[in-house]
């Protein structure tokens, strides 16, 4: 029980390789920051598989394993309580614990595995790249946050892994901040994902209120216990809530658009995070809340309806970039949306099963696009490239065999997860089925066409790039290669591990997984056969007969993709035609331009575009403020500013003229005046006086004699 | 030989008595002042003693008197305007004009 009981070390290696890299790395020799990080993953890896082969061994019947650490939010002492809404004390309290369960034990698993994959292609990719120690110890810190998420025991915890995640997410993507669009593209990504958070939060924060705890454990318990009817009005809120965080944090219909423009960040950080592992936190955290969103089939519903819209929606842009990592980005959006659509009919057990095969091949084409961009000089426009596949030959079956994986072509893993899905789909209960199944399937057929596409414009046809970059042109080195040999190897027998019943196997990743699950499957079986009894279906639809039809059929689809593809690109040359634009340029003006929804959200969230000279969104609020402190704020300050001035303006004059004048200066004036007079006889000369004198005296003198 | 009368005393203390205040009023040396001051005090000094001859010693008492006030107004007169020189360096009187606004 070595592996199980320490199971906190899986998160400490990855800790102390970030720490590391803080503290040391910018003293560290490129080899030593590579021996640590790429270390400390691979020993997280070992211990991960160890403590998974030690839960399937002692956890019969897939108990979950819980281990707590100690109590992080609140006490253990009971002194800190709130009222629930029932007005019951519970105990605010949240732990630093881990959950071992079928569900965690899978994202630990490929986590950690695909994680170690691209920890080492980065040590080729990023050679000659500055920064190096930082990067790696972004990854590591990532790894760390992403491995909290996944064995967080409660809601809060799970939430810091959750941020943690996000912030990792805007560092790598503005891994080269000096480049403008990179340090936007991160900016944007960060505040997209705020809005999904915002949602998680409040949904996190009801869940405590309602169930009053953050415990995974209790709150399905709770949700199981039949206290809460099916379509319980808070717990539906609940659930869409915590669906907006997933829509953030996976890149769903209304707030997907972060996720093309995080291609700006290095290659592997693209495959590790924005393709193979953080996006589908969102699918994880709606899984592991799936009792909560059973118990609310309107929350179900549009989960399932915004899976499908996102996923043929992203498949429609994909068909038309000409950027390769952007194609790829909308297959990871469009992909994502195949996963919601399986959570939300109810068929946890696929949706799961589908991140987890769709974590290889994607991460796989992703760092297959890297060692292309490698090989071509840091070029990214498909327009430009062709004709590489004998000059880097293996990625270019690495990514033949992840771009048959992802078409959904027998027997590679994609096909097992996809038909799955739309097997899944199509046997759910509600009117919708058969229009979500459609989707699902039309997506099948844009993903297939536009993953050839990318793979003829890319390796076949006539070389299109200049006479320099193609004289560079060179296989990637082992450090990348050998990664993407592994992918591939996942890519093509990840799917064996859930071999359908209808194929003679034994589905053993679904029933490895299902238990999770298991009520909420009774529940929804129920639910449709009721539904489905009343709306005349038989059970004859559901039959192996059948399921084998559609696999065929989707199967089908997938070769009438490549078959386009193949029509259209194979001899691509220089002047090549995108057969959309020749069809229908509108069409394809729409989707070259990603259906506008970027300058929507300018014109009416951000407000970075005028409509009619009026901004709205963000900058409108801010213009709105601007003219109330210009005209408002302002003017009072001026308004009280000029009122002073008069005043002041009065005072002055009627201390000036009144005070000074009249009442100071009028007396002096008055005494200067009357003083002019006594002045004139005191001329000051003693002489003169004596001549008065005597005047006086010879006046006295002859008054008295001739009186 | 005209015997010297009353007369006589008299007009000379009177041509003394107009030289004295002609130097008072003209004269800008206070110490020339001091001194035609000393004139005229001496000119009634002579009346004092003239008519002393006819109604007896008291006029010559009092010209006593007068001879020693002459000579305190002198001791003062002069102390004064050494003590005025020591401040303006000047001894014109009509630069004394401190008191004039």
């Amino acid at each position: 029980m070595l592996f199980l009981d320490n199971i906190w070390v899986i998160l400490l290696l990855p800790a102390f390789g970030a720490t590391m890299m803080f503290f040391f790395g910018r003293k560290l020799q490129k080899r030593t920051v590579s021996a640590v990080c790429v270390g400390v993953i691979m020993l997280a890896f070992l211990w991960s598989c160890g403590a998974v082969w030690q839960y399937t061994q002692t956890h019969v019947g897939s108990q979950p394993f819980e281990k707590v650490i100690y109590t992080w939010l609140g006490s253990d002492s009971g002194h800190l309580t709130y009222l629930t809404h029932d007005g019951q004390p519970a105990e605010f309290k949240a732990q630093v614990g881990f959950l071992l369960d079928p569900l965690s034990s899978i994202w630990l698993l490929f986590v950690t595995g695909v994680g170690v994959l691209i920890h080492i292609y980065s040590t080729g990719y990023m050679a000659h790249e500055g920064g190096y120690y930082r990067f790696f110890g972004y990854l590591n810190l990532f790894m760390f946050s992403m491995l909290t998420l996944i064995l967080a025991n409660n809601y809060a915890l799970l939430f810091v892994g959750w941020e943690g995640v996000g912030l990792c997410s805007y560092l790598l993507i503005g891994f080269y901040f000096h480049r403008k669009s990179a340090s936007d593209a991160a900016n944007k990504a960060f505040i997209v994902n705020r809005i999904g958070d915002a949602g998680f939060l409040l949904g996190m924060f009801t869940i405590a209120w309602y169930l009053g705890s953050f415990r995974f454990v209790e709150v399905n318990a709770l949700a199981h216990s039949g206290r809460y009817a099916i379509g319980d009005p808070i717990l539906t809120a609940v659930a869409l809530l915590l669906f907006v965080g997933a829509c953030g944090k996976s890149a769903q219909l209304p707030l997907y658009v972060w996720l093309p423009d995080a291609m700006e960040g290095p290659t592997p950080v693209s495959a590790l995070i924005h393709a193979a592992t953080m996006v589908t936190a969102g699918v994880y955290m709606v899984a592991r809340s799936n009792a909560i969103f059973v118990l609310a089939p309107t929350a179900m519903k549009t989960v399932a309806i915004i899976g499908a819209l996102t996923a043929i929606f992203a498949a429609s842009i994909g068909l038309v970039q000409n950027d390769i990592k952007r194609v790829l980005a909308y297959s990871t959006v469009s992909q994502l949306g195949y996963m919601f659509l399986a959570l939300g009919v109810g068929a946890f057990a696929a949706g799961v099963f589908h991140v987890f095969t769709h974590a290889f091949f994607k991460a796989l084409l992703f760092l297959g696009a890297g060692s292309v961009i490698h090989a071509m000089s840091g070029e990214q426009d498909m327009r430009n490239m062709g004709d590489l596949h004998h000059r880097t030959p293996v990625t270019h079956m690495t990514m033949f065999i992840a771009t048959l994986a992802i078409a959904g072509i027998f027997p590679f893993a994609g096909f097992f997860s996809k038909d799955a899905i739309l097997w899944e789909t199509w046997t759910s209960e509600g009117s919708a089925s058969g229009v979500l199944w459609g989707i699902g399937f039309a997506t099948a057929l844009m993903t297939a066409f536009y993953m050839f596409r990318l793979m003829y414009l890319t390796f076949h046809g006539r070389p299109r790039m200049s006479h320099e970059v193609e004289h560079h042109i060179h296989e990637s080195p082992k450090s990348m290669t050998m990664p993407l040999v592994v992918l591939a190897f996942f890519s093509i027998f990840a799917g064996w591990m859930s071999w359908p019943h209808s194929l003679g196997g034994s589905d053993r990743f679904m029933k490895f997984v299902e238990p999770v699950f298991a009520r909420e499957a009774q529940v929804l079986t129920e639910e449709g056969r009721a539904a489905q009894v009343a709306a005349g279906v038989h059970e004859e639809e559901k039959s192996t007969g059948t399921e084998r039809l559609f696999m065929v059929l989707s199967v089908g689809a997938a070769f009438l993709g490549w078959g386009l593809a193949w029509r259209f690109y194979r001899h691509a040359d220089r002047d090549y035609k995108e057969p959309i634009a020749e069809a229908t340029p509108p069409l394809y003006q729409v989707l070259y331009h990603k259906w506008y929804v970027d300058e929507l959200y300018d014109y009416l969230f951000t407000g970075r575009r005028k409509l009619d000279g009026v901004r709205l969104g963000v900058m409108g609020l801010g213009d709105a403020s601007t003219w109330f402190d210009v005209h408002v704020v302002d003017g009072a300050v001026n308004g009280a500013g000029w009122t002073t001035r008069v005043l002041g303006t009065l005072s002055k004059w009627w201390d000036q003229v009144i005070i000074d004048g009249v009442c100071v200066n009028g007396p002096a004036i008055l005494a200067r005046l009357l003083s002019y007079p006594a002045r004139m006889v005191e001329w000051g000369l003693v002489q003169w006086y004596a001549l008065v004198m005597v005047a006086g005296l010879l006046g006295f003198v002859f008054y008295y004699a001739y009186r | 030989m005209v015997p010297i009368t009353t007369l006589h005393y008299l007009v000379v203390a009177a041509a003394l008595f107009v030289l004295g205040v002609i130097g008072v009023l003209t004269r800008r040396n206070v110490v020339i002042v001091l001194m035609s001051i000393e004139l005229i005090l001496n000119a009634v000094n002579l009346n004092l003693v003239a008519f002393s001859r006819l109604w007896g010693l008291h006029g010559q008492v009092f010209a006593i008197f007068v001879i020693t006030d002459a000579a305190a107004e002198a001791a003062v007169g002069l102390g004064i305007l050494i003590a005025f020189f020591r401040n303006k360096e000047t001894v014109n009187v009509d630069e004394v004009d401190l008191l004039k606004w």
